[in-house]
């Protein structure tokens, strides 16, 4: 027997408005990172100005959850979904912030030849885009063990980064003319590196939200980039 | 305070199954659990209040430092009930003065001095947060107060007897917001003298006071934690389907 089905039904819209927000950002990080390899300036600032729908969205669910908490007092597990999906939106909003960052980079470098091929870079992009799908997938499906893989996909990520930036340094040593594009392209990949960040804190609250505990799954992820 | 294997029976009709259960001293047990679960009779064990019931069996101990209280050799039952208090759903006080209802439990338990009672009132009232406002009015009727100033007054006289447990009845069920609020409060500060056992239906309000809480379902106790524990993350689906509302 249901007993709280309009409570029920809710929660589920608050479920189904989360994997909305992820699959838009997602695809603003997707777009930020075609404009950049492909220098096209109209969908850069498609991207920026998707940043207000991101917006709108996170407002528009954390409205609903605090009035969730207000109105129907949820608990256990119930309450934790709501703790997550608040959690979840601020860190999904994060990385369409660093979409649009990456895209304001891909407009600065439009009119530039690209000394060399955004390969790691993409391959970053490619990741965080795989953790993303991951994290919304695992928070839908309560799946802790897709929740981990994200973590784990982390240290791929601090990994090509700090390759990355010992590789765009040296070009800059060598070359100061090439500094200027280097240095953005060490920004968009400190972007990528965050935004992996967030998706990790996103596998972390889904840990959460499935068994009460709240840990930190992969401990490395702070270390490379921080240093 | 404790049960062991405790097993109550209403005639052939079994209330309470095998529970036990330590109940920390100086703090706030919420037992919750839906109507007929048995939680009022598990409540009851405490202070015998069961005993009156016809067809009334209990199997197991209950123990309070560490002496099981249904061994009439060991225990008085007048006694374990002075130090065993209890405050019902509906406030009851008795139709006498404010003073005299508190004055009821000392004077049968021989406090006869006319100061010393006066000091006992009085400072029943103040730990009951009632003090300041009957204080002008000690010997009006108790049934002019209102239903919150009621069930302090039971709380008061409960407490001028000294005892070392309170067990409470849903004791803010039949109150409004405002004095539930009150009790809930006042219940803060007895813990520190007292150990207070509270049955509720109302989860909000386990949740609110209580340190711990236990979960009665069908005579069994389900799951007995820290409250934070039972509301933020039941290790019991039943626990999780009672307290998310998902059955009752």
């Amino acid at each position: 027997m249901e007993i709280r089905r309009s409570f029920e039904t809710q929660l589920q819209s608050l479920k189904e408005n989360l994997m909305e927000m992820g699959q838009f950002v997602r695809r603003m990080l997707q777009k930020a990172m075609q404009a950049l390899v492909e220098q096209d300036i109209p969908l850069a600032q498609e991207v920026i100005s998707d940043d207000d729908v991101a917006d709108a969205m996170d407002i528009n669910i954390e409205t609903k959850c605090i009035r969730l908490i207000a109105l129907q007092q949820p608990m256990a597990g119930d309450l934790r979904v709501i703790g997550t999906v608040i959690k979840v939106i601020a860190d999904l909003e994060r990385v369409g912030d660093y979409s649009v960052d990456i895209a304001k980079t891909a407009i600065r470098l439009a009119g530039e030849k690209y000394f060399k091929p955004l390969e790691l870079i993409s391959k970053m992009a490619n990741i965080v885009d795989d953790m993303i799908g991951k994290a919304l997938t695992a928070f839908l499906e309560k799946d802790l063990q897709l929740a981990q893989e994200v973590c784990n996909e982390d240290d791929e990520i601090d990994h090509i980064y700090k390759n990355l930036f010992d590789e765009l340094l040296d070009y800059m040593r060598k070359d100061p003319n090439l500094i200027y594009q280097a240095t953005y392209f060490l920004f968009v990949a400190r972007y990528l590196e965050r935004c992996a960040d967030h998706i990790v804190n996103v596998a972390e609250r889904v840990n959460y939200m499935v068994t009460g505990q709240l840990l930190q799954l992969a401990p490395s992820h702070r270390s490379t980039a921080e240093e | 305070m404790e049960t062991q294997n405790v097993n109550f029976y209403y005639g052939d009709n079994q209330v309470l199954k095998n529970i036990t259960i330590k109940i920390p001293a100086n703090r706030i047990t919420a037992i919750i659990g839906p109507s007929g679960c048995g939680k009022s009779t598990f409540l009851r064990l405490f202070n015998r209040m069961n005993d009156i019931l016809e067809g009334a069996r209990l199997e197991g101990k209950v123990l309070i430092d560490g002496v099981d209280i249904y061994d009439d050799k060991a225990i008085d039952v007048a006694m374990l009930r002075r130090r065993v208090g209890m405050v019902f759903q509906r406030p009851n006080p008795f139709p006498m003065s404010i003073f005299d209802n508190v004055a009821y439990g000392p004077r049968i338990h021989g406090l006869h001095k006319k100061k010393n009672l006066k000091e006992i009132v009085e400072n029943a009232l103040r730990q009951a947060a009632l003090w300041d406002e009957v204080k002008d009015k000690l010997y009006n009727s108790a049934m002019e107060l209102s239903g919150g100033q009621q069930q302090r007054l039971c709380i008061a006289r409960c407490l001028a007897v000294e005892p070392e447990v309170i067990l409470m009845d849903e004791p803010a069920s039949a109150l409004d917001p405002i004095s539930t609020l009150r009790i809930e409060e006042l219940m803060q500060e007895l813990k520190e003298k007292y150990t207070i056992v509270i049955v509720t239906h109302n989860m909000q309000e386990a949740a609110r006071v209580s340190d711990y809480t236990g979960f009665i379902y069908r005579g069994e106790l389900i799951e007995f934690a820290p409250t934070v524990d039972i509301f933020e993350h039941p290790q019991n689906k039943l626990t999780e389907e009672y307290i998310t509302g998902r059955f009752g």
